[in-house]
């Protein structure tokens, strides 16, 4: 990981790092509040922050679907527009790792986009794994009353060992209680395009899943993956639940004049 | 088995349907999970253990050919005989020629995913030979007539309640009470006396040997050696991929095995067999045979799904995949369920008619996380994916889709303006609620959960018109 360093991170011209922020086609269209709290975050932590008009998509959908023609193509927009950057960094465990630990896959026999690749990805965050790995930042006169819990989405736990970074920021907001819940690192059953192709699996899923969730007693679910906070929130919702779904960027950045995900304006 | 890959849509449907199925993979599925990860976790030496079994594997299946010959040699040496078998119907043929040759009326065969690869329960019936099932959990899916729905356990899909009320239709003498350890009793009178009086026992083998040309097997109900040792004629079928070069080797893997599988750290039973009796020996079995299958690992070997060749048969994979959670083994219409049998099916037999099999996953990475060889299960089934994208097998509404997604994601531009427009509509349905029940072509979501309404405008536009926070 390249230029990883504890605290003050500079950019690679001795200033403030210079941020590419990837806000993600569902942060983008469904939910802008969680990229607004990730650019206020970031220019807390002290980095610079431009979000780059080129961008649409990380690929997910076609490399998932085996379509890597149009997964390449992306990818390779995605490094035309952010190279420039210091770092790039995503609100979202499962679009940073398919940039960061599989675009890398769709370049081979052009060695020169596979170096290029690598060079960026290099510098690509998960945004709360940036925020403590490489800003060393924790939020401060931030709160948040109340019992919350935490779902770890699974690209981000086992593509880029993100467990706990979302904890240690979590614990700076005051009056949060995080509550542990029953099969956290237990997938919600979203899984990209795998959700409307089997629909009645990926209810049964995720059905379990907002058992648990009922089950830890917090009133709050975060996470740090939109897909999987919709189709955990809209499972909920269905069924009534009292609980609210957020993303965590949300409450860190003390964010909470949006309603949470399912709920009226 | 029948196989219904290509019909794991309705299987599925099936299965969810079912509330004692979900209790019976609940139960067994939570135990095995909560007993691997404790049994895991005071073993600090598990990655570096994993990571070593994984070179093995790797290394004697990059030099299969030349461990095969040794291990023929070796087997040979010891006074065993060696067949090879290229197909499930070769192995099958040799099976009961064997058996034929022996005489035999009565076979005891003690549990091998590989004697249900071949197809050995058939073959046996049509050749009239009796098929004993020493196993418990064979011997219940055999008097339900049903195919095995686990690696492992392949009796899973049944509930101990039920596995009472089977037993009280169809054993001899009803057991005398319905716990746990009274249909064991029951199993067991049922099947003491076929143990001796079978003419021929079938094992499989949990590996092969190369420098001694031993059989080795892992077993927890003692009814291994019964199988095997009584008879005059000792079958064992196995895969090719099962070798390894030594017996050092062997422990290696041997350390994983049950604690990946079933959560303790050894086996009731390791057994090794070297041949068949021999003149100094009180007992065992007057011949020994060993088939060794194909069956479409050669092709594995030479393609991307080569690292699948690794897998020792635990069935972690299976018991940490939440889709094998939802719908158990039988909706995968085949021998081998699971993360592992969505590869290996469409492998044996055709990515054709098994194409939901590596599209009926949520690429979470669990199943990688337990797997003891490391096999990169999610990789390869979305290497399976590429290749039914290239052969035009992905079905067409998900082709088509993709295709307009990709026109517009390769312009941004375009991509802004119907980013814009769909906001739009579903903002229509859904601001009022904060939430959409239902809306057109989205009825995959909204039949089981609520889609989020969007936020006032997309990000890009409120970030273009100046919105920074
Ligand atoms: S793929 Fe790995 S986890 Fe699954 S059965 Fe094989 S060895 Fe076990």
């Amino acid at each position: 990981m390249g230029e990883e360093g504890k605290g003050g991170a500079v950019g690679r011209h001795g200033s403030a790092p210079r941020v590419g922020l990837f806000v993600t086609c569902l942060v983008d269209a469904i939910r802008p509040s969680i990229g607004f709290a990730s650019l206020k975050l970031l220019e807390d932590a002290g980095c610079i922050v431009e979000v780059p008009a080129r961008q649409t998509c990380c690929g997910q959908p076609g490399f998932n679907s085996g379509d890597n023609a149009i997964a390449r193509d992306l990818v390779v927009g995605w490094i035309e527009a952010f190279e420039g950057y210091d770092y790039v960094v995503v609100p979202s465990g499962s679009c940073a790792g398919m940039l960061k630990c599989h675009g890398g896959d769709l370049f081979a026999g052009e060695p020169d986009w596979a170096a290029r690749h690598s060079a960026l990805a290099d510098r690509t965050y998960e945004i709360m794994s940036f925020l403590v790995r490489v800003m060393d930042y924790r939020p401060s006169g931030v709160a948040w009353p109340g019992r919350a819990t935490y779902h770890d989405s699974c690209s981000g736990l086992r593509e880029l060992a993100i467990h706990d970074e979302p904890r240690a920021l979590l614990a700076a907001v005051d009056g949060l209680e995080l509550v542990p819940l029953e099969g956290n690192d237990v997938c919600c059953g979203f899984g990209g395009t795998f959700c409307v192709k089997y629909p009645s699996i990926s209810n049964a899923i995720v059905a379990e899943k907002a058992r648990q969730v009922g089950a830890s007693g917090a009133g709050l679910l975060l996470g740090g993956d939109l897909g999987c906070l919709m189709n955990m929130a809209g499972k909920l919702s269905r069924e009534a639940s009292p609980v609210e779904v957020r993303h965590a960027v949300e409450v860190l950045a003390g964010m909470d004049d949006e309603p949470a995900l399912c709920r009226s304006e | 088995m029948e196989q219904t890959s290509h019909r794991f849509k309705e299987n599925a449907e099936r299965a969810l349907a079912s509330s004692t199925l979900r209790v019976a993979l609940d139960r067994t599925t939570t135990l095995l999970r909560t007993r691997r990860a404790a049994v895991v976790a005071a073993f600090p030496e598990f990655a570096e253990v994993r990571g070593t079994a994984a070179r093995i594997k790797d290394h004697t299946i990059a030099h299969l050919d030349h461990y095969l010959e040794m291990f023929e040699r070796n087997a040979i040496a010891s006074g065993a005989k060696v067949h090879w078998a290229r197909t499930p119907d070769e192995a099958t043929d040799i099976i009961v020629r064997i058996c034929r040759q022996a005489g035999a009326r009565t076979a005891t065969r003690v549990k091998s995913m590989l004697g249900e690869e071949i197809g050995i329960g058939e073959a046996l019936a049509a050749a009239g030979i009796e098929r004993v099932e020493t196993d418990l959990a064979e011997h219940i899916i055999q008097l339900a007539g049903d195919p095995p729905s686990h690696i492992v356990m392949p009796a899973m899909h049944k509930t101990h309640e039920e596995v009472a009320e089977l037993f009280s239709r169809k054993h001899r003498r009803a057991p005398d009470a319905l716990d746990v350890a009274s249909l064991v009793e029951s199993a067991r009178r049922e099947l003491r006396e076929k143990f001796l009086s079978a003419d021929v026992g079938i094992s499989g083998a949990n590996f092969l040997i190369a420098d001694t040309g031993s059989v080795v097997t892992v077993t927890n109900e003692g009814n291994g050696e019964l199988t095997t040792t009584p008879p005059r004629v000792h079958i064992v079928n196995a895969g090719i991929e099962k070798l390894v070069p030594t017996v050092e080797h062997a422990t290696v893997l041997l350390r994983l095995l049950s604690r990946s599988a079933i959560g303790t750290e050894f086996t009731q039973y390791t057994t090794f067999y070297n041949g068949p009796r021999r003149e100094s020996d009180r007992d065992g079995p007057r011949e020994m045979h060993i088939v060794l299958v194909d069956n479409r690992r050669t092709d594995m070997l030479a393609g991307f799904l080569r690292p699948m060749l690794r897998c020792i048969r635990c069935g972690a994979c299976m018991n940490h995949c939440p889709v094998y959670g939802a719908v158990g083994g039988h909706a995968y219409g085949a021998v081998y369920p699971g993360p592992m049998g969505a590869i290996l099916t469409p492998a044996m037999s055709n990515l054709a008619v098994a194409g939901d099999l590596p599209n009926a996953c949520t690429l979470n990475g669990r199943c990688r996380e337990v797997c003891p060889v490391d096999i990169p299960l999610p990789d390869l089934m979305r290497r399976l994916r590429e290749e039914q994208w290239s052969r035009g097998l992905t079905p067409r509404v998900v082709r088509s889709g993709l295709g307009l997604w990709g026109t517009l994601a390769r312009r941004p531009g375009l991509y802004r303006l119907a980013t814009r427009l769909a906001v739009f509509s579903l903002r229509l349905v859904g601001w009022r609620a904060g939430r959409i029940g239902a809306f057109p072509l989205a009825g995959g979501w909204t039949r089981h959960r609520d889609l989020p309404s969007p936020q006032r405008g997309t990000f890009m536009d409120q970030y273009r018109a100046g919105r920074r926070r």
